[in-house]
């Protein structure tokens, strides 16, 4: 019971203290809909919203949750409060559960934005909304991840910023988000297999479009061991690092 | 005594670099016990070592006797360390409760303690205001508030006064006093050695890494205490104060006389001095005692002596920092 409080409340403080900031919110529901309006101005014609649905879903998770946790987290380290998580009597794996949950969250919600907006608003198809709701939370959990052990790297906020950005910059571009990986130069194919997110993507381009280079079960399993492999190599470098 | 904390040949290493050498000390239950040293001593590597904020590289820490994993130790101690570090978007108030949530109290629990500490603290009329917005001897006394808000048995205080204002230290440390008087053991880093003096049970001194003595203010003082002294201060009516010195010294051989100033003289030996017979011999000579006393070395020169550091230096070093 002790420990659900604890957990309870470090999720509770994120969300308030940091995601459910009016500029967060605001920056979920402009995001989404910046990245449409530059696609039409690039196509100079109405697209197919089918076709930039998934990118765009894609996207609003990845760039909410990988720089947020780890600003916040590297913020928190910087101010000298995280030291107080650090001193209280729950594992380092309850209170890192605890912080990244809140960046979950945050991924997922602002993943609805552009899931309500495209099927409201531009009628746009939704061929498996299980599938899709499972990549969502998926993709969430493993950029939220990505977000974590780039905080373990940085001590810094602009450092955490500027290391989330030369991650996530390449996958858009390597991921089969905007460039099909089959169309991808024949050396660069492995690096997106790599990438954690090109699973995710993947999923949530079977969930909405119907294809998929991957079946959805080992797209899932492939994800899963991906958040495992982060979520303890994080965990072993922050006991290695941060309790010197 | 119960030992509440006990640490043998505590080690810390960063590479080649030795921080805490192989010190072994215990606290015990109900005392006020005090970390002195200058910069760079070790005094916060140990205290993180001990509250689970660094790894040890050697030797071993026992609570209550137990050599518990540090989360379940964590739950007994309460840590205040060198810089406040509390959450600035939330105000007084919601940074207590948060604290007190960590270590798994209810709501109602944690908000009765909360507005309790606020109010021992003379915080109460601050608790709706965001602790950015707090000076920094309110960030101090909410960083210890939130260090108690789960009632610790233990208190680890890293430097608790430096760098705040008199009346914020004055209510710290009557805070101390009240808390230990309450039953809490706390174990206090700091360097002023006044304020060791005057809160501490035992206190060791610490330099590169190395505990070099431990014990009760009286028996560091005693320890380093070479002659007895008196200081006689006299209302200088008649006499010249050289002709008094000169009689002083005829009529007791065996002590050491000096002129402090006009109207006062020290009177050093290595016996114990009986202070009536200067006080009655001054008085035959005419002269008005206005006052006489026993001058016990302090606890700034039983430190210099002992570890030969300069204090205004170990002052001025910490200021710097």
């Amino acid at each position: 019971m002790k420990k659900a409080i604890a957990f309870w409340n470090i999720l509770l403080k994120d969300m308030r203290n940091y995601y459910l900031k009016p500029p967060n919110i605001s920056w979920g529901i402009i995001f989404p809909f910046a990245w449409m309006l530059m696609l039409f101005i690039r196509t100079k014609t109405a697209f197919n919203i089918d076709e930039v649905f998934p990118g765009i879903v894609a996207m609003s998770v990845l760039f909410g949750t990988t720089s947020m946790l780890s600003v916040t987290i590297t913020f928190e380290r910087k101010a000298r409060s995280f030291e107080r998580l650090l001193l209280a009597p729950i594992s380092t794996e309850l209170l890192i559960f605890a912080k990244i949950s809140g960046a979950i969250l945050f991924g997922i919600i602002n993943s609805t934005v552009p899931i309500i907006a495209s099927v409201l608003l531009f009628k746009a198809n939704v061929y498996n909304p299980v599938l899709l709701a499972t990549g969502v939370i998926f993709l969430s959990v493993v950029s939220t991840l990505l977000g974590l052990f780039i905080s373990v790297a940085a001590k810094e906020v602009f450092e955490a910023q500027t290391y989330s950005n030369f991650f996530r910059f390449p996958m858009i571009f390597l991921c089969g988000l905007f460039v099909p990986v089959s169309a991808l130069p024949f050396f660069l194919r492995p690096l997106s297999y790599i990438l954690p997110v090109t699973y995710g993507v993947d999923i949530i381009k079977e969930a909405i479009i119907g294809t998929s280079i991957f079946h959805p079960l080992l797209n899932i399993a492939v994800l899963t061991a991906f958040c495992l492999f982060l979520f303890n190599f994080s965990i072993f470098n922050i006991k290695r690092k941060w309790i010197k | 005594m119960e030992n509440v904390i006990e640490s043998k040949n505590l080690k810390k290493t960063y590479g080649d670099f030795t921080a805490v050498d192989c010190i072994s000390f215990s606290v015990f239950r109900g005392e006020i016990f005090g970390f002195l040293g200058p910069n760079g001593a070790g005094k916060t590597t140990t205290i993180n070592m001990l509250t689970g904020m660094a790894r040890i590289s050697g030797g071993q820490i026992f609570y209550f006797g137990e050599n518990m994993p540090i989360k379940k130790a964590q739950a007994l101690i309460g840590v205040v360390p060198d810089e406040s570090n509390l959450y600035e978007e939330m105000n007084g108030f919601e940074n207590l409760c948060f604290c007190g949530a960590l270590y798994g109290m209810a709501k109602k629990d944690r908000e009765k303690r909360a507005g309790l500490l606020l109010d021992l603290l003379g915080l109460k009329e601050a608790a709706g205001k965001k602790y950015k917005a707090y000076s920094k001897g309110m960030k101090r006394k909410l960083t210890i508030a939130a260090a108690l808000v789960h009632s610790p048995k233990i208190l680890y205080l890293d430097e608790p006064t430096t760098g705040i204002d008199v009346a914020s230290v004055r209510q710290i440390r009557n805070m101390i006093k009240f808390l230990n008087q309450e039953g809490t053991t706390i174990f206090l880093t700091t360097h002023y050695i006044e304020e060791a003096e005057r809160l501490c049970d035992r206190i060791a001194f610490i330099v590169e890494g190395r505990i070099i003595r431990i014990g009760t203010v009286e028996e560091l003082i005693e320890g380093t205490k070479e002659t007895n002294s008196v200081e006689i201060f006299f209302d200088k009516r008649k006499n010249d104060s050289i002709v008094i010195l000169q009689k002083l010294e005829a009529a007791f051989p065996s002590v050491q006389c000096l002129l402090e100033n006009d109207n006062s003289v020290k009177i050093s030996s290595p016996e114990k001095i009986d202070i009536a017979p200067f006080v009655g011999f001054l008085s035959s000579e005419g002269l008005w005692i206005s006052e006489a006393k026993l001058l016990k070395p302090s606890l700034e020169e039983a430190f210099v002596k002992i570890t030969g550091i300069e204090i205004e230096k170990m002052k001025k070093e910490k200021e710097k920092k």
